[in-house]
């Protein structure tokens, strides 16, 4: 049914797909940005001082996309109202917001904008978090390109080369280490391998993973090599074509895109759908779905990696003036500088902040209307809007949100995360990788959050619960966060005297992964002695187990050969004991075509093995009935066929399905059932009318025994006459392709040639190779033709 | 050669134990003096070895009778050339036990490991010079799947050939083609494919190939395979079990129990750019994280590396290990690679020893050997085969795509197709063989009609 449902939608758009679409997921169903996203959604956050989803949609628009759906979830209200303002006046591109509110994933997403029916053709899936410049014309090409040849090639996902770091195996944008599998001619997708999809590190099984990687066998049949690649990193920019909202709703636990979704598609070879990959080079393109990966995207920006999207060019909101000094020093227009202010390398600096006497900045992001103090050090870090920083202040790789102040003398250690209008209190020192926010953190999440995260939503376990002084807190966390409780008595030991906002705690303790701030000496020397005693170990275990294998090794090696051919043979006696089960009704045609199709998972089949084995089950069918002559025999064929063409049809996917029909049809004549050598050629004609051959998959049958031996050739030369009628009319076709279609012949002139072709064929004196009740038969044909005409003509 | 301080060793094989060969080797008939192209397959190994200037070589044979022929022969044909000694080695050991056996006569910094039955034109020097270049451990010779193209032809096979493919090898490379990640017979691989993380981590770019085999020819450095061979008394055969250990030990460093003796001059300092371009910051420098990321940066600087030498596409390289590949193998010295064989060839393309008498009519095709002293009777046709020596044929016999091998019998109106007829077996009128193994001294019953059948007498009654 799925089937059917995608040749409706994808076949009206046609060839020249008119438009590009896009689907933006402003919504990235994760906890990393927390306890800032409890306040503004993610894409609304301030990338050097000018929001995600802006990059997200200016990319879209210049790479030729026209029409954007933005999914909103997680703050839909504020989501909606920004793009209302900002990207709603656009000639030429649309962006059309999207809202639902109970949309917990990726997945519900996506089956939300299924039910929409808005997308047409083929469509960008992307987040609103994702940082761009590569064209997109090229992989949309491929996408089509392969589509067209191949309608199963559903998704074309993009990658980009990326050494992840060889002692911490994550990439730089704190993604875990992925390996993709491919096949380097094809480049389909086979196999999708993230540790952090695995799971987590703690069971011994999961660590066993860590360090193993395991392919599956069967990746490597009928492949002359596949590519493994661990220096790779996923943009999470994605070509899909509708069939891929269909997946999502058929099936309904689909949540993660990769997750679920990309594994769910590289496991289920029932429908066989194929992901495939394109690399990009020299372009840009990055995700930034945790804190490391804001750092650094923010950094490439800086440095112009991703030009045209760079600090200098207002592509958003051109109304302030901004200039370009050495070694990538922005200042916008407005800015305050004290004389003695040094303003080091890499560093943005927004209009109305004015900066005092002998602060220093360097490498980081400073927003608008901030005021910061005299002997402030920030450095490698991202100050928001209004900040008010006070005299003596130490900030050091730290994210500061907006409104937040900091009083004279407090410390920030790295990794530290203020959320909105945070105050920390005189001399503070904030301990490294604090998060701290004015909204408590929830210990039960409640389904309305916004941003939950599938089937891992731990977050909070090993806190400490907040003592009831805050209890009258918990019900007010307003959505945007404008209005401070009044008067809350904070505890001064996580923010400071006169300080306000609490603590949250993540429960985990590689928190440092995925800070802004670097990685620390002493992880790397724990996690390279870790890996240093676990390979120790694995070589051990090796060595026991090699050892213990050999025998088994041995055996194997004599035995395979034999099993081979007992494998075939099993498979053709199991498809047919499926099929005789239908024919004597015991099993619905549905079921047997879901019996095969997992037989043919079970035993690493190909389509055109059960397009094999079915035909031959039908042959044999046909056989049994009783029957003397050659024509009964014909006739046999002829209602099997009628009745169960449609069933071996559901096996033939592809020209190489037919052929190989035809191949097994050869081998029957020869073999198995001699008596059907005679009336091959008839048999072929009613296999064509009947739709279950295609003429293309004949010619080719035809033109690749050309230069077979000739013994090979019988049946072949059989047929001529009729392969001949075949290319003489798919030539004849195109010329007078509008003459009425003849149902089963094409046109009335084909069908009259067929009649003349066949009557030559008859009465002509060489065709020896005929028997009598063959001819007869073919007699019959003839008239039953014949009588068809008159009837049409009519 | 000499001077690169290599030595050679050519494991032979025996007589009689090789169930994949049989009936055609027997215990007089060892594998090594198999005739390939008229000539004992043997001969191939040594030439090829001879042409790279190697002078000095093991040749190790599994049996004390055996060993003695083979002794007899190479000292016969190769007496001035080259200089050979003979090990005999008890005929059960596997390759690994036999090189145990020898270990104590290796002396030289790295050593080769031949399999007597390669016929090839790789030259073997290359191999050793990629060994010493990268410093490795292992060096093993990979080449293309032989005959792939003819297998998967046009001539109307249907997909179940395909499942008949010789037995391949699962090879793991990286980028670079240099290094070997993974080895593998597809036999020994059932389900699943397991590889080390860490490996395929250090590759970055790795293809795993089944379209290549392993060539059975490895240079190796002498003093970590002894001391492997030593301590590790499981690993009982070269390629499955010694060569993929090396490769699993390629990064576990200082744990091995292997001294570190290996020369500074051979690797490479880690490339600093290449780390820095990929890598989050790491707030220490200097040279504890320097040396911490020399040895996980990059396979070059493992000082355990396997590295596999990748026949470029035109070589001709194949082992005879199958009756299968005998045939072909027969095949391709009498076609494509016919200059290993040094014969001249005739203006017909076919090698027709001048001792040998064609009857009128008779017609022997391109590509086809017919041995010294031959006689063949009248209206005989011979297409793509190898006639040995002192063949006795009637008339009106078809010999095509097989191997006769030298004093055959074979009566009138015989038909023999894609089959190999031993030395001294007589074929009487009319019989008539398709893909068949005839033992040495069978006589075939006239009249009768085989097919698929290997036909010898039985071991005990021909000793």
């Amino acid at each position: 049914m799925c089937t059917r449902r995608q040749d409706e939608r994808f076949y009206p758009a046609g060839p020249e797909e008119p438009e590009g679409q896009a689907v933006l997921l402003a919504d990235s169903f994760a906890q990393q940005f927390r306890p800032i996203t409890d306040e503004r959604p993610k894409v609304l956050l301030p990338l050097v001082n000018v929001p995600m989803i802006d990059y997200t949609l200016e990319w879209l628009a210049s790479a030729g996309v026209e029409e954007v759906f933005v999914f909103c979830c997680a703050h839909a209200k504020q989501v909606t109202s920004y793009l209302e303002r900002e990207w709603t006046s656009q000639s030429n591109f649309t962006v059309t917001p999207i809202e639902s509110r109970d949309c917990v994933s990726a997945g519900d997403a996506l089956r939300v904008i299924d039910q929409r029916g808005v997308v047409r053709g083929d469509f960008i899936l992307i987040s609103g978090d994702t940082v761009s410049n590569m064209s997109l014309k090229e992989v949309l090409k491929e996408h089509q390109e392969r589509r067209r040849k191949d309608k199963l090639a559903v998704m074309t996902m993009v990658y980009r080369r990326c050494k992840p770091h060889p002692l911490i195996h994550q990439s730089r944008l704190g993604n875990e280490e992925l390996l993709l599998v491919t096949d380097p001619s094809t480049k389909q997708l086979l196999h999708y391998d993230s540790l952090k999809e695995a799971g987590g590190r703690e069971s011994t099984k999961q660590q066993t993973l860590a360090r193993q990687v395991v392919l599956e066998r069967s990746l490597l049949s009928h492949r002359p090599a596949v590519q493994l690649c661990s220096d790779v990193q996923d943009c999470h920019i994605d070509i899909c074509s509708p069939e891929v909202l269909l997946l999502f709703t058929d099936n309904f636990d689909y949540q993660h895109l990769r997750r679920d979704f990309v594994k769910g598609l590289l496991s289920d070879e029932i429908l066989g759908n194929k992901i495939h990959t394109y690399e990009i080079v020299g372009d840009y393109a990055a995700r930034i779905d945790n804190l490391r990966a804001y750092d650094v995207v923010s950094k490439d920006i800086i440095h112009r990696w991703t030009y045209p999207m760079v600090p200098d060019i207002r592509f958003a909101s051109p109304e302030t003036g901004i200039k370009i000094g050495r070694s990538n020093i922005y200042k916008e227009d407005g800015v305050v500088l004290a004389p003695s202010t040094i303003i080091g390398p890499s560093t943005v600096v927004g209009s109305g902040t004015s900066i005092s006497d002998k602060s220093i900045v360097k490498n980081s992001v400073i927003g608008r209307g901030c005021t910061i103090g005299s002997n402030v050090v920030i450095e490698g870090s991202h100050i928001w809007n209004n900040v008010t920083i006070g005299d003596n202040v130490q900030i050091r790789h730290a994210v500061v949100c907006d409104g937040v102040n900091l009083k004279a003398g407090a410390i920030l250690e790295p990794g530290v995360v203020l959320s909105f209008k945070v105050v920390i209190g005189e001399n503070f020192t904030v301990p490294a990788y604090s998060k701290i926010s004015l909204v408590l953190q929830r210990h039960e999440e409640d389904s309305s959050d916004e941003e939950l995260e599938y089937a891992e939503a731990a977050s909070g376990v090993a806190g400490s619960p907040p003592s009831p002084l805050y209890d009258r807190m918990s019900g007010s966390q307003a959505d945007d966060g404008d209005e401070a409780p009044e008067s809350p008595r904070w505890d001064p030991l996580e923010v400071g005297v006169g300080g306000a906002g609490c603590k949250w705690s993540t429960g985990q303790d590689d928190e440092w992964r995925h800070s802004v701030a670097p990685i620390p000496a002493e992880r790397v020397r724990e996690i390279v002695a870790r890996e240093e005693e676990a390979e120790l170990e694995d070589a051990a275990r090796d060595m026991i187990t090699s050892s213990r294998n050999d025998n088994v090794a041995e055996q194997l090696d004599d035995d395979e050969e034999a099993d081979e051919e007992d494998d075939s043979l099993f498979f053709d006696k199991e498809v047919e004991a499926f099929f005789r089960r239908a024919v004597t009704g015991e099993s619905s045609v549905e079921n047997v075509v879901l019996e095969v199709n997992s037989l043919k998972l079970a035993d690493d089949r190909s389509f055109s093995d059960c397009a094999g084995a079915m035909f031959r089950a039908l042959l044999n069918l046909a056989a049994q009935e009783p029957q003397t002559t050659s024509g009964e025999l014909l006739q046999n064929t002829r209602q099997i066929v009628v009745q169960w063409g449609s069933l071996l049809r559901r096996f033939l996917k592809h020209q190489d399905d037919e052929m190989e029909v035809l191949l097994v049809f050869e081998e029957i004549c020869t073999e198995d059932n001699k008596e059907y050598a005679p009336i091959f050629a008839s048999v072929l004609q009613e296999l064509y009318d009947k739709d279950v051959i295609s003429e293309e998959a004949i010619i080719a049958w035809a033109s690749e025994k050309q230069h077979a031996d000739e013994s090979d050739k019988i049946f072949v030369k059989q047929c001529e006459k009729f392969i001949q009628w075949l290319q003489e009319a798919s030539e004849e076709e195109e010329e007078d392709e509008d003459e009425a279609a003849y149902p089963e012949y094409g046109s009335v002139a084909s069908a009259t040639r067929c009649v003349a072709k066949s009557m030559d064929a008859l009465i002509s004196s060489d065709r020896t190779d005929l028997s009598l009740p063959v001819q007869i038969a073919q007699m019959r044909d003839i008239l039953q033709l014949c009588s068809h005409l008159s009837t049409y003509e009519e | 050669m000499g001077a690169m301080n290599f030595q050679v060793i050519v494991l032979a094989g025996g007589g009689g134990l090789s169930k994949k060969l049989s009936p055609l080797v027997t215990k007089d008939l060892p594998k090594a003096l198999l005739p390939v192209g008229n000539r004992p397959l043997i001969s191939y190994v040594l030439e090829l070895l001879e042409a790279s200037f190697i002078k000095d070589l093991l040749v190790v044979v599994a049996g004390d009778e055996a060993a003695t022929q083979v002794e007899n022969w190479i000292s016969n044909a190769f007496d001035d050339r080259l200089h050979v000694e003979v090990v005999s080695v008890p005929e059960e050991l596997e390759t690994a036990d036999a090189l145990r056996k020898i270990s104590h006569r290796l002396t030289a910094d790295d050593f080769l490991v031949v399999s007597g039955d390669l016929v090839s034109d790789v030259p073997v020097g290359a191999v050793a010079a990629l060994h010493r270049r990268k410093d490795a451990v292992v060096t093993a010779l990979v080449c293309g799947l032989p005959n792939l193209k003819s297998s998967e032809g046009s001539t109307g096979a249907s997909s179940k050939d395909k499942t008949k493919q010789p037995v391949s090898d699962i090879i793991g490379l990286d980028y670079s083609q240099e290094h070997l990640l993974f080895l593998a017979s597809s036999g020994q691989v059932e389900k699943e494919l397991r590889m080390r993380r860490a490996l395929v981590r250090l590759a970055g770019n790795m293809e795993i190939r089944t379209d290549l085999v392993d060539a059975h020819l490895y240079a190796f450095k002498r003093i970590v395979v002894q001391e492997v061979l030593d301590s590790r008394p499981g690993i009982k055969c070269i390629k499955r079990d010694l060569v993929p250990y090396l490769i699993r030990s390629q990064l576990t460093l200082g744990s091995t129990p292997v001294p570190a003796s290996v020369s500074d001059g051979g690797s490479d300092p880690p490339r600093a750019g290449s780390v820095e371009n990929g890598a989050p910051a790491v707030s220490i420098s200097g040279d504890e994280v320097s040396s911490l990321l020399q040895r996980v940066c990059s396979i070059d600087s493992s000082l355990f590396k396997c590295c596999a030498y990748v026949a470029s596409p035109g070589k001709y390289c194949a082992r005879v290990d199958s009756l299968q590949a005998y045939g072909e193998v027969n095949r391709a010295v009498a076609d494509e690679v016919i200059h290993l064989t040094q014969y001249v060839v005739s203006s017909h393309n076919n090698v027709v020893h001048e001792t040998a008498v064609l009857g009128s009519k008779t017609t022997v095709g391109p590509h086809c050997m017919v041995g010294e002293g031959s006689q063949i009777g009248d209206k005989c046709k011979i297409k793509r085969s190898v006639v040995g020596r002192h063949c006795r044929i009637g008339s009106n016999v078809t010999i095509v795509n097989s191997v006769v091998m030298n004093y055959v019998t074979i009566d009138d109106f015989c038909s023999i197709q894609s089959s190999v007829v031993c030395s001294n077996a007589h074929l009487l009128e009319r019989s008539s063989l398709k893909d068949c193994q005839v033992g040495a001294r069978y006589v075939v019953g006239a009249n009768q009609e085989y097919r698929e059948e290997a036909l010898a007498k039985k071991e005990k009654s021909s000793s």
